[in-house]
């Protein structure tokens, strides 16, 4: 198991196996996102108050999951970089923030969307939403700090900080928020005891979270194949991979 | 007195002495923090009933912005002439010596502004009872600017235009300071109890000067190497 994960730590394995795994990663989230749909735009029922536009949050909630998953990753992948000075754990982070951040746009946007039938307009200062845009700067930050510095480690090791700092700060950026203003709905599916949405809503909710989750599996490991590739170009496995004239 | 009590007294006292050497530049972010609130008047009305309500976040915006620009300088002269590499190569803890600076820091431009701030207040009409809450959440509120502004700072030193980015890293990390501060000033004109926005302020306090410091020594051995 350690042998596994020391050899996936090496650019070379990584950029065979998610080779190999992407082609998969890709099928299985199609395959499940069509199915998600399928189930959440066809078959779920109405929902008695908010009518047909609820369906909305099939595609809003897992965003939103996304959003704070990714981030919460890039945290780990982060710390792991800063600590024990794995490479491809700062390849992972890197390449995780765009659609990291690409998540948290659409969170806001379909949040929106749905926003304008249900409270009568497109953007309210509500917790949830002002938080998860708090979130986004957090991201664009990273981003723009990432891409101002020009050596890759040194860049790779600031953003972890900042991404570490960020962390700390989400906690306490999301209470604040809630305890100043708030007017989106309560927790219906992550609490304690029995989620109060029904079944026949919960099924494609979760599978569209497992088709999002898949889809992010998928780009992050196409971006980093890119960065690593990038990285080591002077390395003799891409020179053996692409020959040596591209190289220079 | 042991190594790490007087190098940190030494780091204090080499900031302020080299603040008050440069008199002129000590009333900079002041001066911004006063055009900043006259601005809103201004801009958005003169009228006393809205400015009352508004008082608490025009300055606390104001004190955000001005932190900012305050801190920007806050360890580029110490990266152009060396002193900060030499601070690195100290035996004593780097995360000591740069609190001792964010402490000087604090001195200059947070400290004075807290002393200024019951003028602005009375500029902006602010109840006489929120006074007492606006210098509270004041006291509390700047050193936490000072602390996680100088992580930011401590990033974007060695790049050639930090600033813009500099507001970017920091203005959302600065957001719950805004809320917990505004939060308990209007709440205290209104006359609801704040210990609760107090004290979570305090705890942000308590946790930014132990956390912070290993951050900013983190984000300086990165950002110098």
């Amino acid at each position: 198991m350690w042998l596994f994960f020391h050899k996936l730590a090496s650019p070379r394995y990584f950029y065979d196996i998610s080779g190999k795994l992407i082609p998969w990663v890709g099928a299985l989230c199609l395959g499940t996102m069509m199915y998600g749909l399928y189930l959440g735009l066809v078959v779920a029922p109405p929902d008695y108050q908010q009518g047909e536009s609820y369906r909305i949050m099939f595609v809003h909630v897992p965003a939103a999951w996304m959003s704070m998953f990714i981030y919460t990753l890039m945290a780990v992948l982060s710390a792991i970089n800063l600590i024990w000075n794995i490479k491809l754990a700062d390849v992972m982070a890197n390449s995780s923030a765009a659609i990291g951040a690409s998540f948290t746009f659409l969170a806001l946007v379909t949040g929106s969307l749905w926003g304008k039938p249900m409270w009568g307009a497109w953007w309210v200062w509500d917790a949830r939403l002002t938080s998860e845009l708090i979130l986004l700067f957090l991201y664009l930050g990273y981003i723009a700090l990432v891409s101002a510095i020009d050596d890759k480690r040194t860049a790779a090791r600031a953003g972890g900080v900042l991404i570490l700092v960020g962390v700390v700060n989400i906690p306490i950026i999301h209470y604040s928020v809630e305890w100043w203003n708030t007017l989106h709905q309560g927790p219906t599916v992550t609490k304690l005891d029995k989620p109060s949405i029904h079944l026949s809503m919960l099924v494609p909710l979760l599978v569209m979270a497992v088709a999002f989750k898949l889809y992010y599996l998928a780009v992050v490991l196409m971006r980093a194949r890119v960065e690593v590739l990038d990285r080591e170009r002077r390395s003799a496995w891409v020179q053996e991979l692409f020959g040596a004239a591209d190289s220079r | 007195m042991n190594g790490l009590t007087a190098a940190f007294i030494a780091m204090l006292r080499r900031d302020l002495l080299l603040a008050f050497r440069h008199r002129g530049e000590l009333a900079n972010p002041l001066l911004f923090f006063l055009m900043i609130v006259t601005l809103y008047p201004l801009g958005v009305s003169p009228e006393v009933e809205l400015l009352r309500r508004i008082a608490p976040g025009v300055i606390w915006i104001a004190a955000l912005l001005a932190a900012l620009f305050s801190l920007e300088n806050l360890f580029r002269s110490d990266f152009e002439d060396g002193a900060l590499e030499q601070m690195l190569l100290s035996p004593q803890p780097l995360s000591m010596l740069v609190l001792a600076k964010v402490i000087a820091h604090w001195l200059v431009s947070g400290l004075p502004m807290l002393l200024l701030a019951p003028l602005l207040g009375l500029l902006l009409a602010m109840p006489d009872k929120a006074m007492s809450a606006l210098l509270l959440t004041l006291a509390l509120g700047t050193p936490l600017l000072s602390l996680i502004g100088a992580i930011g700072v401590a990033l974007t030193v060695g790049l050639k235009r930090g600033g813009v980015l500099l507001t970017l890293l920091i203005l959302p990390l600065y957001i719950p300071v805004l809320i917990f501060a505004t939060n308990a000033v209007t709440a205290s004109a209104a006359g609801m109890p704040i210990e609760g926005q107090i004290y979570f302020l305090a705890a942000l306090l308590v946790l930014a000067l132990t956390l912070a410091p290993l951050a900013i020594a983190a984000a300086l051995r990165i950002s110098v190497s």
